[in-house]
């Protein structure tokens, strides 16, 4: 019985710290939260009248409490809207169009300050109001600001292609006062009706 | 087979585990500093609509949290299915949420109060009413800065 007992090997313990490691890793959710953001208007003040705006500039989405949407825009008859098509129909009204068309909204000559160089751009007057109803859904409402910010991203994305040669995003990393100049031109025209009742109560 | 019987008569050198301690609390400290604790228990449940245009909150400690959402199920029995406010810990009603509010921004230190943020973390399913009360509050409450939460991966043309 000379044999010692031999010693147990610790080498497998890596392993197992491994297989830990990639379990967790595996499970652990990281909760980053995320979502759209938005600006509140600040709070009426009844001794200022809000700002009257050209009808033809308006492009309106209704939803009522059956979660059907309806857009109006003047000059044309009212029509259903569809969640898939919004995204294109809203870039298409958000766009500039020059010369004037009425059609369309009517656009404003600004000058952006591009790389140095002074340039003269029509930037559309056009504004996506929204007005809900009380027994609209919370579902249907995000995935409709979530198309209405979409348009105005995608537009921005262009611009900011046609001027810098990125996307809008990387530009903000990038080049603040360059995002400035497209935020300027491309602004996020999306304004919320103050609330009321329509299409019944749910 | 000869080869092998050699190795066998020799032994294993040991390992040496003393790294091992320093692995184990590396793993430790990650999980310590990486894990997320949930700081108030859900009484309503919220499942958060799909979106893709969506931003990250940068700096958790700007952000005051509003859950809208129907009770849970074990909370069901007492509280009904309607639509309920949570902050902090309990349901609130809609007046409640300017004092909300105003003690979250308190906690900020001063030069970061702009950069509040509400996040409104709100059920799929949840009528706009509510959620239009509460929008209409924090204006009130001059908290203009908000945040809807939602999950990744909304795809239009799928209209899912």
């Amino acid at each position: 019985m000379k044999r010692e007992t031999p010693e147990i090997s610790a080498g497998s313990m890596a392993d197992i710290a491994f297989l830990l490691l990639i379990f967790f890793l595996v499970t652990t959710t990281m909760d980053v939260d995320s979502g759209i953001v938005r600006k509140l208007p600040p709070p009426l003040d009844k001794n200022i009248d809000p700002p009257q705006i050209n009808k033809r500039n308006i492009y309106t989405v209704l939803i009522n409490s059956a979660d059907m949407i309806l857009i109006t825009v003047k000059g044309q008859d009212p029509r259903p809207g569809n969640i898939k098509t919004l995204r294109a129909d809203v870039k298409e009204f958000l766009r500039p169009h020059y010369p004037d068309d009425p059609r369309f909204p009517e656009v404003e000559k600004i000058e952006l300050d591009v790389k140095g160089r002074t340039i003269p751009y029509y930037k559309t007057k056009g504004v996506v109001s929204m007005q809900n109803d009380r027994g609209t859904s919370y579902k249907i409402y995000i995935h409709v600001q979530n198309e209405l910010a979409g348009a105005v991203r995608e537009l921005r994305d262009e611009l900011s292609k046609e001027y810098y040669n990125m996307t809008f995003k990387e530009l903000l990393d990038k080049n603040e006062v360059g995002a400035k100049q497209i935020q300027k031109a491309v602004p996020m025209a999306i304004s919320e009706a103050e609330p009321a009742d329509f299409g019944g109560k749910k | 087979m000869s080869k092998f019987r050699k190795d066998e008569k020799k032994g294993l050198p040991a390992i040496s585990t003393a790294s091992l301690p320093d692995i184990i609390f590396m793993l430790l400290f990650f999980f310590m500093v990486s894990t997320v604790m949930r700081e108030v228990e859900l009484k309503v449940s919220v499942k958060a609509p799909k979106a893709s245009e969506v931003q990250k909150l940068e700096d958790k400690s700007l952000v005051s949290a509003i859950y809208i959402g129907k009770p849970t199920k074990a909370l069901a029995k007492k509280w009904g299915d309607e639509d309920r406010i949570q902050l902090n810990d309990a349901f609130a009603e809609v007046d409640e949420i300017r004092s909300y509010v105003e003690e979250k921004v308190t906690k900020i230190p001063e030069y970061k109060r702009k950069k509040h943020i509400v996040s409104m973390k709100v059920d799929a399913e949840a009528r706009m009413g509510i959620v239009t009360d509460v929008k209409q509050e924090l204006r009130k409450a001059n908290a203009l800065k908000i945040n809807y939460s939602t999950l990744k991966g909304f795809d239009a043309s799928k209209g899912e």
